[in-house]
């Protein structure tokens, strides 16, 4: 069997299948949303994190990928329903695990920055102080 | 406290919307906050608790709220006596510990809390929670888990029927058996059963995965057995050891389902359609 290229979606248009040449368009996400992380590969941020927050695991974390949209690596943030860009001074790794420990780290990074847009809309609607 | 004027003052609507939601990263390599900016600063080596008998639903979830704004990053709850959606919208870290049953809707939209219920939790129990833990000691009703994104939501007992219809993400582990249609139109995310799986399990499931170790009475359309990893068994192994638990009959025989991706259906103008909305 021969290897997956894991750059496909960045180098290409990443369509596979004969529907997907067909239709002209790669079907669903552009990452396995079912591959279960190597936790041998967490980033020190990372560890820190679940310290904080008292895991053991990487808990919501788990369900955070390295995606790759449009174009651009990018990692897709539930709190704001898009996506954010990958800095491009960030080297990317040269498999689909170590991207996605990267990826995790910057969305908590950005999610729990005072810039996020979350804070803006909190201010604006949220019911509690 | 925020307000239509509040919003209008701060210019929110007046954003232009074309395309495709993308953002860039600010400056990642100077960011290291772990809690939401509006998180309380808690501590949880500073313990509260409290005696829920004869306090109202509302009451009780302004107590726990003023006990994260004093600082308590240990809450327990005595005698919940299964009153309905109690420790819900919890947007903090905190230990929060219920001695006894919670009613429906408990716990919904947990994220970031551990939580543990010592008795059973009624329909809908940590419904859409979106990170942290949520382990129950008993018995869950039906819904458990209903449109969960993301979090470990535990239960150690038996569970119903419908357990994480629509689960957007997370894990949900049961340590008895569950009703039908489990998994029913599962998107993402994982289920572990430990005992035994009613009808339809998995039933239109468009993604996500579902392991079970004990028997299923039937699948449901579109979900199929798919071969079980090494990366998937140590992955089980190390999740269920976090909560105690075990496959009966070991974890190389526990069975692992995903979706058979017969009912994707995509079609070439979505993205125009998307941006034509936008």
């Amino acid at each position: 069997m021969a290897k997956e290229n894991i750059d496909q979606f960045l180098e290409g248009d990443g369509l596979d299948s004969e529907r997907e040449k067909t239709i002209g368009q790669h079907i669903g996400y552009r990452y396995d949303v079912n591959l279960v992380p190597d936790m041998e590969r967490c980033t020190p941020f990372l560890h820190k994190y679940m310290e904080v927050m008292g895991w053991q695991d990487l808990n919501w974390l788990e369900d955070v990928h390295m995606g790759y949209e449009e174009g651009n690596p990018a990692v897709f943030d539930r709190n704001i329903n898009g996506w954010v860009t990958i800095p491009t001074n960030i080297d990317l790794p040269d498999n689909q695990q170590d991207r996605d420990m990267i990826a995790r780290e910057l969305l908590v990074k950005f999610q729990m920055a005072k810039g996020h847009p979350m804070v803006d809309l909190r201010n604006a609607y949220a019911k509690f102080a | 406290m925020g307000s239509v004027t509040t919003s209008h003052d701060m210019g929110l609507h007046e954003e232009q919307l074309a395309g495709r939601t993308q953002q860039m990263f600010f400056s990642a390599s100077e960011e290291e906050n772990f809690t939401y900016p509006w998180a309380y600063e808690v501590d949880t080596d500073k313990s509260a608790e409290f005696d829920a008998a004869d306090m109202e639903i509302t009451d009780i979830n302004l107590k726990i709220r003023e006990l994260m704004k004093s600082g308590h990053g240990t809450i327990t709850v005595n005698n919940p006596r299964a009153k309905h959606s109690l420790g819900v919208g919890i947007l903090n870290r905190v230990n929060l510990n219920f001695n006894g049953s919670l009613g429906y809707f408990g716990c919904g939209l947990a994220d970031g809390a551990n939580i543990r219920i010592s008795g059973r939790v009624g329909w809908s129990c940590a419904e859409n929670m979106m990170a942290g833990t949520v382990v129950i000691e008993k018995n869950a009703g039906s819904l458990f888990g209903a449109a969960i994104r993301g979090g470990d939501l535990v239960c150690k007992g038996q569970a119903g029927a419908r357990v994480g219809i629509d689960q957007k993400g997370g894990t949900i582990i049961v340590g008895g058996s569950v009703g039908a249609f489990t998994g029913f139109m599962m998107q993402r995310g994982r289920m572990i059963i430990l005992g035994d799986a009613g009808d339809n399990l998995g039933d239109s499931m468009y993604d996500g995965t579902i392991y079970v170790a004990g028997k299923i009475a039937s699948l449901g359309v579109d979900c199929v057995e798919t071969e079980l990893t090494d990366l998937d068994k140590r992955y089980l192994k190390g999740k269920l050891d976090l909560y105690g638990m075990a496959a009966p009959n070991g974890i190389d025989n526990i069975i692992k389902l995903t979706s058979g991706k017969q009912l994707w259906n995509y079609d070439n103008l979505e993205a125009t359609e998307k941006k034509l909305v936008l």
